[in-house]
C-alpha cells in the first residue's frame, strides 16, 4: 500500500454537467463512497450519482409546523379559556373559530423557520473553513466550472490509483486539495 | 438590443414568442454579466442621483414622523368619524404592492414557468421594502407607538394578554409571518449568488463581507439536494400565507358592521387587487432598471408580455370585484348599503371614485393590444396609472365608508393634511432608496438560476447551442 501524503482529497475539474454527472457514476461504480461534486447550479441526478438519495429535511420540516401548529392554538386557549377568561354575553370561552388565522400563521412560520434552520444544519452551514477552498481553481465552482472530489477517508483512496483513476475520466485537470 | 423574432417552439408554429433568455449567453456570461453590476468599482451616475433623491424623501418621512412623535396623531387629518385613513390606505396599499413578490418567487416556481427565473429575486426584494413601509403605518398610528410590543403575547406585570378574537390581532401575526418567511427565502435564495460574489469580488472588505453571508457554501451536490428540497417546501409554505395575509387585512374591514366594509367579497377582491397592485409595482420598477443597466437579455419582452397579461387578468377579477359590490349593495335591499354606493358615485368624493374606476378597469383593457404591450413605455404609464388606481381604491373603501354612516348627525368630511402626503411620499422614499441599496450591492437576479436556465434553453433546443466556455 503506497504511503498517502497529508492532504485531504483529490480534486477533478470538468467543463460541463454531463461530465460531472458521468464522472460521478463512474467513481460510484469504482467502489468510491467519501465523495463530492460541486456545481455552480443545482444538476440533477447528480446527488444520487455520488450515493446521496433522501433528505429528512421535509420530516424536520414537518415536525416544525406541526409545533407551530399546537402552540400557536394552545397559546390562545390558554390565553382566553385559563389566563383572562373573558365572559361576553355568554359565547363560549373556547371559540376556536376565531383562533384559526393565528394557529395557521404560526404553523407556516414554524414551519419556514425549521425549514431554513434544518437546511443549514443538516448542510453544516455556516462552515467558515473548508479544505476545497485551498485548490485556487475551486473558486470557479461558483461560475461555470464542475468539480469532483474524493476524500482520502474513503477506505478505497489510494493516491496514485485515485489519481489515476480521476485522469481517466478525462478532467480539465487533477489537483490535491491541501488540509 | 432590437427585439427580434424568435420562435420557441418550431414544430407548433403560428404563434412567435421571444424566449425567456437571448441566445448565445453562456454559464460564464450570466455569472460575469450579473455580477458585474454589483462588484463594478464605479457607482453609476444615475445611482448616485437617484439614491440621492430618495434618501431626501426618506428624510422627510423621519421628520414627519418624529414630528408626530412628539405631538399626537392630531397633525392628520384623520378624527371622528373617519378615524382611518392615510394610515391604513397606505398600510393596505404598500402589503398589496409586496404580494407580486411572493406570487412571482413562489406560486409560479410551483407552476413550473420559466420566466419567472430573471424578475424573482427583483420581485422578492421589493416584497421585503414593501412590507417594511406597510408595516411602519401600524406602527405609527398608534396613540402611543413606543408601547408597541403590547401587540405581541407575552408574560407581563399587567397580565394582560392581546384580544386573539380581533382580526387586528391576526393582521399583527399575518404580517410578521409574511415579513419573517419572505426574507427567508429572499435570504435562501441568495446563498449561492453571495458564493459566487465572494470568489469573484477583489475588494478585499467585501470579500470578507459576502464571504459570512455566503456562510462557506461550496456547491457540494449533497448540500444542493437539500437546498431545493428548502426552497420547494418554503414554496409551498409561502403560497397559501400570501392568499392568507390580504385576507387578514380584508378581515379588518369585513369583519366590522359599517356599510361599504361589510362584505363577503372582500377576502378573494383583496387578494387579487393585491396582486393586480404588486405586478403593476414590478413592472413600474422593471422597465427602468432594464433600461439603465441594459439587461434586456435576461428580462426580455417575453417576462414583459407576460406581466402585462397578468396585469390584465387580475386587473379583470378587481372589476368583478367592483361589480358585485355595487350589485350586491342594491341586491342587499339595505338603504344603508345602498346609499354608501350611491354616496361613491355621487357624493363629495365622486371624483376619486371615478378616478379610480378610470385607473383601474377602463385603462387597463388597452393591454389586450399586443401592440401596447409590446410598447415599453405606454406598458409603464399603464404600469404606473394603475399603481395611483389601486391607491385611490383603498381610499375610496376606507374613507368614503367612514364618513357617512348610519347617523347623518355624525357625519363628517375628511381631508388629509400636509403630513399625511409627507409621511405617504416618505415611504415611497425609503422603499425606493432601499432598491438602490440593495441593486448597488446584491445581484438583482438569480444568478445560479440564469445558469440553470442556460442549461434548460441548450438542452430542449429552445436557445442556441453555445460554447460553455469563456
Amino acid at each position: 500500500m503506497t504511503l498517502n501524503p497529508p492532504i485531504f482529497g483529490l480534486l477533478a475539474e470538468f467543463h460541463s454537467p454531463e461530465e460531472l454527472l458521468l464522472a460521478a457514476r463512474r467513481a460510484y461504480q469504482q467502489g468510491y463512497r467519501e465523495m463530492d461534486a460541486y456545481s455552480p447550479f443545482p444538476v440533477e441526478g447528480l446527488a444520487e450519482a455520488i450515493g446521496h438519495h433522501r433528505t429528512r429535511l421535509p420530516l424536520i420540516v414537518l415536525i416544525g409546523g406541526l409545533i407551530g401548529c399546537v402552540s400557536g392554538f394552545l397559546l390562545q386557549y390558554w390565553a382566553s379559556v385559563i389566563h383572562y377568561p373573558l365572559n361576553v354575553g355568554g359565547r363560549p370561552l373556547n371559540s376556536w373559530p376565531a383562533f384559526v388565522p393565528i394557529t395557521f400563521e404560526t404553523t407556516v412560520l414554524f414551519a419556514a423557520i425549521s425549514a431554513v434552520l434544518g437546511m443549514l444544519a443538516l448542510n453544516r452551514l455556516p462552515m467558515p473553513y473548508h479544505p476545497v477552498f485551498n485548490v485556487e481553481r475551486f473558486a470557479l465552482a461558483s461560475r461555470n466550472r464542475f468539480f469532483l472530489a474524493i476524500e482520502t477517508r474513503d477506505p478505497k483512496f489510494d493516491y496514485a490509483r485515485t489519481r489515476q483513476f480521476l485522469e481517466s475520466l478525462t478532467p480539465h485537470g487533477v489537483f490535491d486539495i491541501d488540509r | 438590443m432590437p427585439e427580434r423574432d424568435y420562435n420557441p417552439h418550431p414544430s407548433e408554429g403560428g404563434l412567435v414568442k421571444p424566449p425567456v433568455l437571448e441566445p448565445g449567453h453562456t454559464f460564464a456570461s450570466v455569472s460575469d454579466k450579473i455580477s458585474a453590476i454589483v462588484l463594478a468599482r464605479r457607482t453609476p451616475k444615475g445611482w448616485i442621483f437617484g439614491f440621492a433623491v430618495s434618501f431626501l424623501l426618506t428624510m422627510v418621512l423621519l421628520y414627519a414622523v418624529t414630528y408626530l412623535f412628539l405631538t399626537g396623531i392630531g397633525i392628520w387629518g384623520n378624527n371622528v368619524p373617519v378615524a382611518w385613513a392615510f394610515d391604513i390606505i397606505n398600510f393596505v396599499w404598500w402589503i398589496g404592492i409586496g404580494h407580486a413578490g411572493t406570487l412571482i418567487s413562489a406560486i409560479l416556481l410551483l407552476m413550473r414557468q420559466q420566466w419567472r427565473t430573471s424578475i424573482n429575486r427583483f420581485a422578492e426584494a421589493m416584497t421585503l421594502f414593501a412590507v417594511a413601509c406597510a408595516a411602519l403605518f401600524p406602527l405609527i398610528h398608534l396613540g402611543r407607538p413606543w408601547v408597541f410590543h403590547w401587540l405581541f403575547p407575552y408574560p407581563n406585570v399587567m397580565a394582560l394578554m392581546p384580544q386573539f378574537r380581533s382580526p387586528l390581532m391576526w393582521d399583527v401575526f399575518a404580517v410578521s409571518t409574511y415579513a419573517t418567511v419572505s426574507l427567508l427565502f429572499w435570504f435562501i435564495g441568495l446563498i449561492p449568488d453571495l458564493a459566487t460574489l465572494r470568489d469573484r469580488a477583489k475588494n478585499l472588505v467585501f470579500k470578507k463581507l459576502y464571504g459570512i453571508l455566503a456562510m462557506g457554501w461550496r456547491g457540494s451536490a449533497r448540500h444542493w439536494h437539500r437546498y431545493e428540497m428548502a426552497y420547494l417546501l418554503l414554496a409551498g409554505l409561502a403560497t397559501p400565507l400570501v392568499v392568507s395575509v390580504h385576507t387578514v387585512v380584508s378581515f379588518d374591514f369585513a369583519v366590522g358592521l359599517l356599510p361599504g366594509w361589510h362584505a363577503t367579497i372582500f377576502p378573494p377582491y383583496f387578494v387579487a387587487g393585491a396582486i393586480f397592485a404588486g405586478f403593476a409595482m414590478v413592472l413600474t420598477l422593471t422597465i427602468p432598471i432594464r433600461k439603465f443597466y441594459g439587461l434586456e437579455d435576461f428580462i426580455t419582452m417575453r417576462h414583459l408580455d407576460n406581466m402585462a397579461k397578468v396585469l390584465l387578468a387580475t386587473g379583470l377579477l378587481v372589476a368583478y370585484g367592483y361589480m358585485m359590490e355595487t350589485f350586491l349593495a342594491w341586491y342587499s335591499g339595505n338603504p344603508f348599503e345602498e346609499y354608501t354606493i350611491a354616496n361613491r358615485m355621487r357624493g363629495p368624493y365622486a371624483p376619486a371614485y371615478w378616478a379610480l374606476i378610470l385607473c383601474n378597469v377602463l385603462v387597463p383593457q388597452a393591454l389586450w393590444s399586443q401592440r401596447v404591450r409590446k410598447n415599453v413605455l405606454v406598458l409603464w404609464v399603464v404600469a404606473m396609472v394603475v399603481n395611483v388606481g389601486m391607491w385611490l381604491e383603498r381610499f375610496i373603501i376606507i374613507v368614503t365608508s367612514l364618513h357617512r354612516d348610519f347617523l347623518p348627525s355624525s357625519w363628517e368630511m375628511y381631508y388629509p393634511t400636509i403630513w399625511d402626503f409627507a409621511t405617504l411620499f416618505g415611504t415611497i422614499g425609503l422603499f425606493v432608496a432601499l432598491l438602490f441599496l440593495f441593486i448597488r450591492f446584491l445581484p438583482l437576479i438569480s444568478i445560479f438560476e440564469m445558469r440553470a436556465l442556460v442549461r434548460e434553453t441548450q438542452e430542449t433546443g429552445r436557445g442556441e447551442v453555445s460554447k460553455r466556455d469563456s
